[in-house]
Formats: C-alpha cells, sequence, structure tokens
C-alpha cells in the first residue's frame, strides 16, 4: 500500500507541474489581457508536434529550445494580427475567436502532421530508471520534467517581483492607461505576455509530448483541465494557479490509485441494493472511474460557492 | 405588422413546398437536420445573441431532452403509454426546461466569465456521467427507440422520410415563432437590457438574475424540443449529443450566422448543416476549412453572415445597391480564382497517388509542373485582386453616402438587437 | 499513365458490351452499371485514420481482384463510395440516406460498435419500411457480440469474431502458459471495455480456475492523460499479464506506461498495431504485446497474399494491409452475387448464408446462416521484428503469428440470435 501511495504523490506531482507550466501561462495572459484563451492547450500540442520535428534533425536538446520560441513567435503573431483585430468586438468575440483558433489549430495539427501517433521519444541520455522502488521504475525523465517546472515556477517569480520587466507587466495588469501614459507601449507588452503565455505551453508540450504520446486528441484531452485549474485557482493569479495544479494533480492521481468506491460505502452505511435496482450504475461507481470528471465537480462547486476562486481578487 | 406576416406565410410556404422540389430522400434528410439544428441554435441564441449568456455546455439540454423522448418512444412501444409521436418534441422540450431550471438555479447568478465555466464544467460533467450513467443513457451505443409504434396520426405512421421532415418543419415553425413572439414581449426585452447593462436593469427594479434565469429556462426549453426532433428524426441519441463538440458546435452556428439578429442562427444552421452534410462528401478536409471560416468570420464578419448582408440595408435605403454590383463582380472574380487556387494547393498537398483530379484538371501532385502552375494562377489572381480593392472600397463609401435628400428610413441601422 | 489505362479499361468494356449485344446476350442496360458500395467510416476526425486505411484497402482489393479481371455477373465492377460518418452514430444514418438515394445496395461499415448497432438497426427498419430499396449490411470490424447475438437481423453480416470468440482464443493462449498466475485487466469504461473484462474472468476460472484476477480497472475513455498511476498499481497488484481492450491513443499511452515503468509481463489486446501504433511502440514492447486477429501477417501463408501485400504497398508505400477481413467480406459478397446471379440484396443475403470460401490466405471461412456469424481461423500474434516479411508503420516491427486456433474450434454455439427472414 506505501508504494503506491509515495508513487500516487510522485505522479500527481509531475501532472500538477506540467499542469501548472500551462496554467501560468493562461492565468498570467488573463489578468493582463482579460482573455480567457481557449486555444492555450493547442499551443501546448503545437509545441510537442514542433519539438517532435526538430528532434527528428537535431535530436531532443536543441528541439527543446528552439520549440517553445517558435510556438512563442506563433503566438505573438496570433496576438499582433489575430486577437488584437478581434478587441474591438468585445470580451465575448475574442473568447469565440480562441475558441475558433483552438478548433482549427487542431486541424492544422491533422493536415500537417496526419492522425496517426507521433513516435516522439524521451532522449536515450534520461532513457534509465533514476531509482527502482518496491520494483517500480522511476524514470529519470520524469525528474527531468518535475526539475524545468520548478525551475520555471522559480523563474517566473523572480521575474515577475524581482526585474522592472515584471513591474511593468504587474501594472500594465491593474493599470494599463497609466503604464501607456508613462511611455511603455502596452500593446507591445501585450504581445510578448501573450507570446511567452504560448512558449510556456510550448515548453509544456515538448517535455510532455514524449510521456503523455503525441496525437492530435492531446490538446483538447488537456484543454478544459486547465480552463478549470486556473478558474479554482483564481483568475490571475499566479500562487493560485500552482496550488489548483498541485490540488488537480494529486487529486486526480489518489482517486485513481485508491480502490474504493461506491459499494465500501455502502457497506459502512449497511444498505445494499439489489443488482437489478435502476439505480445500480450508481451504487457500483468507483473513485478510479470517476478521478476524471472530479476537476469539474470541483470547478461547478467552487464556482457556486466561491465565484473568485481559491485565491483569486476579483470575479471576472 | 402586414409586412411581418408576410414574411412568416412566405416562410411557411417555402418550408411547404422545399420537399417536392428536392424529392430524394438524401435532401428531405438534409432539411429535417436543418429544422433541428434551426430550433437548437435559435435557443442558443436566446442565451447569448438576446440575453449575453456565452455558454459551452448549451447541447446539455437539447441531449437530456432527446434522451427523454427516446425513452418515451420506447415507452410507447412497449404500451407503458399512449400519445402520438407527434407530441414527443414536447416531451424533450419539457425535460429541457426541467434541467435548465435546476442547473439555472445556480449557474445564472453571475453573467461573465463565470457563467460561462459553470457551463463548461456542467456540459463536461454532464457528457462524462452520461457514459457511466448505462441505464439511463445507454454508455457508449446511446439509447434507440421506434417512431412508428404510436396511434397513427391522420394515417401517417412516420415511417417515411418525408412524413418525419413535415412534422419537424411544424414544429421548428411553430417554435420559431415563439422564440420570435418571446423576443417582443417584455421578459424578451428585458434580456436585451440586463445583457447590455445589468445595473440599470437592476435600478429600475429588475432583478438580472431572474431575467437571465428566465432567458436560460426558455432556452433549454427550446433546446430540448430540438432534442425531441432529433429523437425523432434518427430514433437515436447518443452521448455525442450532449457533449462538448455538440455544444461548440452550436456556438459555431449561431456566431458564423450573426448573433445580433433574430434570422442570424437561422442562416448559421442552414449554411453548417450544408458544410457538415454537403462539403465532407467532397473533401476529408473539411473541418478544416470550416475552422478557417470560423476563424476569418469572428475577425473580419464579427456580425456574422447576417451581419455582412445586413450592412447593404442603407445602399439599399439609399437606392445604390446597384452602384456595388460592378465593383462586385470585379472583386469577386479573381477572389474566386484566388481561394480556388489555395484550396486547389491544400488539396493536393493531401492527395494521395500521383493522379488528382480538380475542377476537371487533371494534376501531378509529385511534379513541380502543376506545383508551380497552381502557385502562378493563385498568385496572379491574388494580384489582380489587391487591384481591384480600391475601386470597391471608393464604390462602398459613396453607396453609403447621402448625396440627395434621405429616405425615411435610411437611418435605421439594421438589427433587431 | 493510369488515367489513360482505365480510359482504356473503359473503352475495352463499352466495345465488349457492344459486341454482345449486337450477338444477343445479355443485353440489359445494368450489364455495364457499377455495383456501388458504400464505405461508412470515419474519413475525417481523430479516428479518420482507421477508416482510411480501410477504405484504401478495399477500393485496392476491388480492383486487383474483380475490376481489373472484368468484374463479376457478366462485366459488372464494384465502385467503392466513401462516406464520412464522422464516427457518429447520427452522421452514419445521414450518410446511409445518401446511399440509398444514390441507389446504393450494399454498406459496409465497421469502426465502433455504437456506430455499427444503430447502423444495423436502421438498416433492417429502412428495408421493413421501403420494400423496393433495401440494404445489405458487411460489418467488417465492430465486435460486440450483441450485433449477432439478441440484435442480430437478417441484413447483417458480421466478417470479424466478436469480442468473446477472440476472448477464447486469448485465454486458451494465457491457459497454456504455467507462467502466468495473477492477470491485471484494465479497459476503457464503455460496453465493449466492460465485455472484454466479464468474459476474460468467466473464461479464465473455466480454464485455469489457479489464475488469480488481480485486478479489473475501468478508465474513462479516451480521457486519461497518463496512465503511470494505473500501472502503479498494476505493478503492485505482481500481476504477470496484463489483458485490455484498450485501442487508439488510449493502447498507447497505456503500452508505453508500463514500457516505461519497467514491467516485463506480455499485454494481451487487440487492437496494438498499424497507423502509428506500431512504430511508437517499437523496440520497448518488443515480444511483449500479444495480438488476437484473424489475419496471418507473418508468415505470409500463401502467394496470392504476399502478392497482394506487395502490389498494395507498391502503390500505398506508407500504408498497411490493415484489416484483410475487408477483402474477405468483399470476396464473399461477389461470390454470394455469382450465386444469386443478381445484386438484390435480399437474394445476396440469401446466397451468403452457409456460404464458404477461400480467402487470399488459402483458408476456409463459412458464414453461418442462423446469426450471420463469419468463422475463420484466429490467432495470437507477437510484436517484434525478428522473422518479419511484411513490417506496419515501415519500422521494421510487425506481427508474428505464434498461436492458431483453427477455424473449426473457434465456433460456439449462439442461441440468443432470433432471426426473423423477411417473406419476399
Amino acid at each position: 500500500m506505501i508504494e503506491v501511495l509515495i508513487f500516487a504523490t510522485l505522479n500527481g506531482l509531475v501532472t500538477g507541474l506540467l499542469l501548472f507550466m500551462l496554467a501560468s501561462g493562461l492565468t498570467l495572459i488573463f489578468s493582463m489581457m482579460g482573455v480567457l484563451n481557449f486555444a492555450h492547450a493547442s499551443f501546448y500540442m503545437l509545441g510537442a508536434y514542433f519539438a517532435y520535428s526538430i528532434s527528428l534533425y537535431t535530436g531532443f536538446w536543441p528541439a527543446l529550445i528552439i520549440a517553445p520560441i517558435l510556438v512563442g513567435l506563433v503566438g505573438a503573431l496570433v496576438e499582433r494580427y489575430g486577437l488584437r483585430r478581434v478587441h474591438k468586438s468585445g470580451h465575448v468575440a475574442e473568447l469565440i475567436f480562441t475558441f475558433g483558433l483552438a478548433f482549427l489549430i487542431e486541424e492544422a495539427v491533422q493536415f500537417f502532421w496526419g492522425r496517426s501517433t507521433m513516435n516522439y521519444r524521451s532522449p536515450d541520455i534520461l532513457n534509465f530508471p533514476l531509482f527502482t522502488l518496491f520494483g517500480q521504475n522511476f524514470p529519470a525523465y520524469k525528474a527531468f520534467m518535475i526539475f524545468i517546472s520548478v525551475s520555471i515556477f522559480i523563474g517566473l517569480y523572480y521575474v515577475l517581483t524581482r526585474t522592472r520587466i515584471g513591474i511593468i507587466i504587474q501594472a500594465a495588469i491593474t493599470h494599463p492607461n497609466t503604464v501607456a501614459n508613462l511611455g511603455h507601449n502596452v500593446p507591445f507588452i501585450f504581445m510578448a505576455v501573450f507570446g511567452a503565455g504560448s512558449g510556456l505551453a510550448g515548453l509544456a508540450g515538448v517535455i510532455a509530448g514524449p510521456v503523455l504520446t503525441t496525437f492530435p486528441g492531446m490538446a483538447v484531452v488537456l484543454g478544459s483541465i486547465v480552463f478549470v485549474i486556473v478558474v479554482i485557482g483564481g483568475l490571475g493569479s499566479l500562487g493560485g494557479a500552482l496550488v489548483a495544479s498541485l490540488l488537480i494533480g494529486l487529486l486526480q492521481s489518489y482517486a485513481i490509485a485508491s480502490n474504493l468506491g461506491m459499494p465500501d460505502l455502502l457497506n459502512l452505511l449497511g444498505v445494499s441494493f439489489a443488482s437489478d435496482h435502476p439505480l445500480n450504475d450508481i451504487w457500483r461507481l468507483t473513485l478510479p472511474q470517476i478521478a476524471p470528471i472530479l476537476p469539474f465537480l470541483l470547478l461547478v462547486l467552487v464556482l457556486i460557492f466561491r465565484p473568485s476562486g481559491l485565491f483569486g481578487k476579483r470575479e471576472s | 405588422m402586414l409586412r411581418k406576416s408576410i414574411v412568416w406565410i412566405v416562410f411557411a410556404i417555402v418550408l411547404l413546398v422545399l420537399p417536392q422540389i428536392f424529392t430524394s430522400i438524401f435532401s428531405i434528410s438534409i432539411f429535417t437536420q436543418m429544422t433541428i439544428a434551426i430550433v437548437f441554435a435559435l435557443s442558443y441564441n436566446m442565451l447569448l445573441g438576446q440575453g449575453g449568456m456565452l455558454s459551452f455546455g448549451h447541447a446539455v439540454y437539447f441531449g437530456l431532452g432527446g434522451f427523454l423522448a427516446v425513452h418515451a418512444l420506447m415507452m410507447i412501444e412497449n404500451e407503458e403509454m399512449m400519445f402520438s409521436v407527434t407530441l414527443i418534441p414536447l416531451v424533450g422540450g419539457l425535460f429541457g426546461l426541467i434541467a435548465a431550471l435546476f442547473i439555472g438555479s445556480f449557474s445564472t447568478h453571475k453573467a461573465g466569465t463565470v457563467f460561462a465555466m459553470i457551463s463548461l464544467g456542467m456540459g463536461e460533467l454532464i457528457a462524462a456521467s452520461s457514459l457511466i450513467l448505462v441505464s439511463f443513457f445507454g454508455g457508449e451505443a446511446g439509447v434507440s427507440g421506434d417512431r412508428t409504434y404510436g396511434p397513427p396520426f391522420f394515417g401517417y405512421d412516420f415511417a417515411q422520410g418525408i412524413e418525419v421532415y413535415y412534422l419537424a418543419a411544424a414544429w421548428m415553425f411553430v417554435a420559431t415563432l415563439c422564440m420570435y413572439l418571446f423576443t417582443q414581449t417584455p421578459a424578451g426585452r428585458m434580456a436585451n437590457a440586463v445583457r447590455d447593462n445589468p445595473e440599470r436593469a437592476e435600478f429600475i427594479g429588475y432583478s438580472a438574475r431572474r431575467v437571465r434565469f428566465i432567458s436560460f429556462a426558455m432556452a433549454g426549453f427550446f433546446a430540448g424540443i430540438a432534442g425531441g426532433l432529433f429523437a425523432v428524426n434518427y430514433e437515436i441519441l447518443t452521448e455525442e449529443n450532449l457533449n462538448a463538440a455538440s455544444s461548440g458546435r452550436v456556438l459555431l452556428m449561431a456566431y458564423i450566422g450573426g448573433l445580433g439578429f433574430f434570422i442570424g442562427p437561422i442562416v448559421g444552421a442552414i449554411v453548417l448543416t450544408l458544410i457538415n452534410s454537403l462539403l465532407s462528401n467532397y473533401t476529408t478536409l473539411w473541418m478544416l476549412y470550416l475552422g478557417i471560416l470560423f476563424v476569418l468570420t469572428v475577425m473580419f464578419l464579427p456580425r456574422g453572415l447576417t451581419g455582412f448582408l445586413m450592412m447593404h440595408r442603407v445602399p439599399w435605403h439609399l437606392g445604390k445597391l446597384r452602384l456595388l454590383a460592378v465593383p462586385y463582380t470585379l472583386t469577386s472574380m479573381p477572389g474566386a480564382v484566388f481561394l480556388l487556387g489555395l484550396v486547389a494547393m491544400i488539396e493536393m498537398s493531401h492527395a494521395s497517388g500521383s493522379e488528382f483530379v480538380y475542377l476537371g484538371i487533371a494534376l501531378n501532385p509529385d511534379g513541380y509542373g502543376s506545383w508551380a502552375f497552381l502557385l502562378a494562377v493563385t498568385g496572379v489572381a491574388f494580384y489582380v485582386l489587391r487591384l481591384t480593392l480600391p475601386r470597391l472600397r471608393d464604390a462602398w463609401s459613396e453607396a453609403n453616402t447621402i448625396t440627395r435628400k434621405p429616405d425615411h428610413a435610411a437611418k435605421e441601422s439594421g438589427g433587431q438587437s | 499513365m493510369t488515367i489513360l489505362t482505365s480510359a482504356f479499361h473503359r473503352l475495352r468494356a463499352a466495345i465488349s458490351a457492344i459486341i454482345l449485344c449486337a450477338v444477343g446476350i445479355s443485353c440489359t442496360a445494368e450489364a455495364q452499371e457499377p455495383i456501388k458500395i458504400a464505405f461508412i467510416d470515419p474519413q475525417s476526425g481523430t479516428f479518420a485514420a482507421t477508416g482510411e486505411s480501410g477504405y484504401m484497402v478495399l477500393d485496392f482489393a476491388a480492383d486487383y481482384f474483380f475490376n481489373d479481371k472484368g468484374g463479376i455477373l457478366g462485366g459488372r465492377k464494384f465502385e467503392i463510395i466513401a462516406l464520412d460518418n464522422k464516427n457518429s452514430a447520427a452522421d452514419s444514418q445521414i450518410q446511409l440516406r445518401r446511399a440509398i438515394s444514390e441507389g446504393i445496395q450494399v454498406v459496409f461499415s465497421g469502426n465502433g460498435s455504437a456506430v455499427a448497432s444503430a447502423l444495423s438497426t436502421a438498416i433492417d427498419r429502412h428495408n421493413r419500411r421501403n420494400p423496393d430499396s433495401q440494404v445489405l449490411f458487411i460489418n467488417y470490424a465492430a465486435v460486440d457480440p450483441i450485433l449477432t447475438g439478441a440484435d442480430c437481423n437478417f441484413w447483417h453480416f458480421r466478417f470479424d469474431a466478436h469480442s468473446d470468440m477472440k476472448m477464447e482464443v486469448m485465454t486458451d493462449h494465457i491457459a497454456r502458459n504455467p507462467a502466468i498466475d495473477k492477470v491485471y485487466i484494465i479497459g476503457q469504461d464503455y460496453s465493449f471495455g466492460k465485455a472484454v473484462g466479464d468474459a476474460a474472468i468467466s473464461m479464465l476460472a473455466a480454464k485455469r480456475p489457479d489464475i488469480q484476477i488481480v485486478g479489473n480497472e475501468l478508465h474513462p475513455i479516451g480521457q486519461v492523460k497518463d496512465f503511470t498511476p494505473y500501472i502503479t498499481k498494476i505493478v503492485s497488484s505482481g500481476a504477470n499479464a496484463v489483458i485490455t481492450g484498450n485501442w487508439g491513443a488510449d493502447m498507447v499511452a497505456l503500452g508505453r506506461g508500463i514500457m516505461d515503468a519497467g514491467l516485463n509481463v506480455p499485454i494481451y489486446t487487440f487492437y496494438a498495431a498499424y497507423d502509428g501504433i506500431t512504430a511508437t511502440l517499437g523496440e520497448a514492447a518488443k515480444g511483449q504485446i500479444r495480438l488476437v486477429h484473424n489475419d496471418h501477417a507473418n508468415p505470409i501463408l500463401s502467394d496470392v497474399r504476399r502478392d497482394f501485400t506487395r502490389a498494395y504497398k507498391a502503390k500505398n508505400p506508407h500504408k498497411d494491409v490493415t484489416q484483410p477481413r475487408l477483402v474477405n467480406a468483399l470476396m464473399m459478397l461477389a461470390a454470394a452475387m455469382e450465386k444469386a446471379g443478381s445484386t438484390q440484396p435480399y437474394d445476396v443475403a440469401l446466397a451468403m448464408e452457409d456460404l464458404r470460401i477461400t480467402t487470399m490466405s488459402g483458408e476456409e471461412i463459412w458464414m453461418r446462416a442462423d446469426d450471420h456469424q463469419v468463422f475463420q481461423s484466429l490467432n495470437v500474434s507477437v510484436h517484434t521484428n525478428e522473422n518479419i516479411e511484411f513490417d506496419s508503420d515501415n519500422s521494421g516491427f510487425g506481427l508474428l503469428t505464434e498461436f492458431v486456433v483453427p477455424m473449426e474450434e473457434t465456433i460456439t454455439a449462439n442461441n440468443s440470435c432470433r432471426m426473423t427472414r423477411p417473406q419476399q
């Protein structure tokens, strides 16, 4: 039992930190521009596909650098020539634009790379078990993923709180007009932040692609979860995003690892139902079965009882 | 008043006559699909267009209504209930209403992002539950019924597609009329007011929450009717009918058609149904084109296809529409060549084998000659297109300028928003 | 060049028709009309890869075995029309109506039991309601037992073995391996995944009561980002074999998760090859994946099959002959049409009942009249790169037959199908 608990924690940590890399960019973009970017996970997918194609020529390590930069550039272009244009039509139009963009990117990926799963692999140098515990390997690559995500968090925190750029960005979030009056190019800052956020998502894709498989559905699988995290953590809150990411990652991991379910609960209560009971599907539910929908349940509950999220300061 | 009645009468006649002109089973099935899509898209517009509530989970009410309608069909088949199949859409509508009343009771507290996110979460929750609760939703295989068991309706048992079309068209007509009339009621007007400025609406004594709740419930009701029609037409409901992809599709319909206009979603439903069922027969890349169309619409036609048509109201009232005829023709010719050239290149890069026939021209995807030819044609077309644009721009501003005494209607800027 | 050739073929067919007509033999306008087959499967969207491969194999086989040899029924050729159902039950019905509008009388479909079951019901109803435009349903891939069980109908013919038949073969193979005593079952949370789990448990209990089922897990279909938590459970259960019904991305992710964790146990499954999966599993899965299916990819059993595969690979170098049972189905359809001397679905369906043909691999297959289930030899293959003549995904890896159950031994009684044959 103890090994299940340890590995569940490690897995939850890996997933949670990966989710954070996506959520951090999304929440930054949201707090600055007020746009909930539906296409954010699509940039994550682009990162994985770009890295796959680049790694065919250069190997993994150059791809780790080049792919996120390319994704960031794509993001910046999207902001400059798409989002900025739509901005005039209001927030709903922006949201719908990113929604359409997510749809378009998925189709474009299928157009260029096909619909099959890509054979995108982690580098050989990290292809060894870091340690073996109770007969199960913990791959070194996962430790590498944790390392990258933690570095990103520290780096981001440092940039936002300790550097001049970070202070301008923070100011632009709350007082865009004042910042503009001080002579800063606010549209350019917007573009840069959008590009940087997309690049972060791309980086997440680069390191997640080999583990979570690179296929055209990978954005959809993650897309709504990232949304959930940003909303639960509180829109615009970086710390909230971190807490919510880890919460969701661990919650899902523990739920899958557990063997609990309605039958146990019913046993505890001493209730039993005939196997042809109309609600039999409910009485047979197990926690692992519903693990992937737990985040959505959490989302609805948070929104009903605390619409500003766990750490959020404002509602929308 | 008279003019509006004439519009509705023409609408009814078109619905009656259409299947007599296009008589194949396939075209009738497309018309039926359209009627269902129209009801669904209009119900969505009650939320987004009229109430300002962006929903990512509207298919839930369509699906739940549809599922209950199929269960009603099964009960008729098993003789547990006895009523005409013509009433099945009402069953769907009522269940959609009940579901909307329940979910709306907590999701309509706020508009904006909070509402959008709750709708997303509820949509995912219910779609996922539908795969788990097999006894009601039938798992991934769905539930199916048979529409022919009910008591015959004036001798019709709805075995044939054309009978189902007329049933769906009748329901669509009534539902459309009801939704139109709803926009004219004080509740419908208040929905617009709350969308535009909830605070002011509160100041004059209306609860924004309640107004949103009413719109939401009505939207759920009509979505359920669409779901019921779907159940009668296809006799099967599956998880895909209430999942996020369906919710996205209805958003697409309403937006591409034009949110600000009552007929916008109708246009969107017709266009998207045609794309969905016809374009997919010519190319496997139809979703790519749909995605491009969607993104371009959001970027360049924020008021949708209807908005584009409505832009011509001013020139029309000024009597200057004919000024645009020549520039439009001049621009659209190279424009069409340009688009066809782009599509040819997209298709050719995806063609397998060494032969690729496009518009009767045999091209070779592996040969440089074909590529050079297409690039040249597309490039020239683009150049010519650019040349025609200034003239179009001038004609447009000329057509929108009042040069003589303005007509009484010229100030009307279009739309019922 | 190909355009010229086909034009030439058409010309030759036309001339021969005119000559025949002049002499006064078989001078019906119908004689030259192609026999159209609607291939209703996903051609766009996430599941398109499978549908695309299927269409290409069927289209190629129609030309290779029939059209290039002068067609059937005195010169009529097959024409395969791909209709995109987007993997949806509703869109399948739309495409069915389109096919009927175009006078098509044969429908091929199979990806996904939900879609197949919807289509089967829709075709049965349509044929009942419209006796003058009936349609035949050739199911080449949907494996839910219910399609030839309680939900069987006269118009539906299945050319793949259903999941219980495959599970018999799988459990036979497991039962013969004394090293396996703890089995972990994991599947997608829907009817097929559950059916696989239930069948595995009951069959293993009968064949090897000493085998312990150490886990029976269902995960949501297509929603799991990371299989590692599931794999932790598999490892800690001490299982020495895994059974799964997973397919598509869920199969790849599960397979790779197991490899990454260093768990070296056989994985018994149905769908873990082709369309990028073989290449992605690659070296890590060598000797570990055991696939139950009806194809003999390696070693190849006959020269006919070898020539067919070579010709197909020559035309489509990036594709594989993924589902040869499509060819079996087409061959049996052609044989039934010849036997009936007509393409009327009712006549063809009657002719197909109890029909036996020899496949391109040289094996006999039999269509049982009672439930319209085909019987053929089934085998367990292993994912490897040794002794592979025809690999998949051009990866060097392919499927090597390890264990064969001959056709006669796959026949099981079926008491649940109550088929009513319509009177014409």
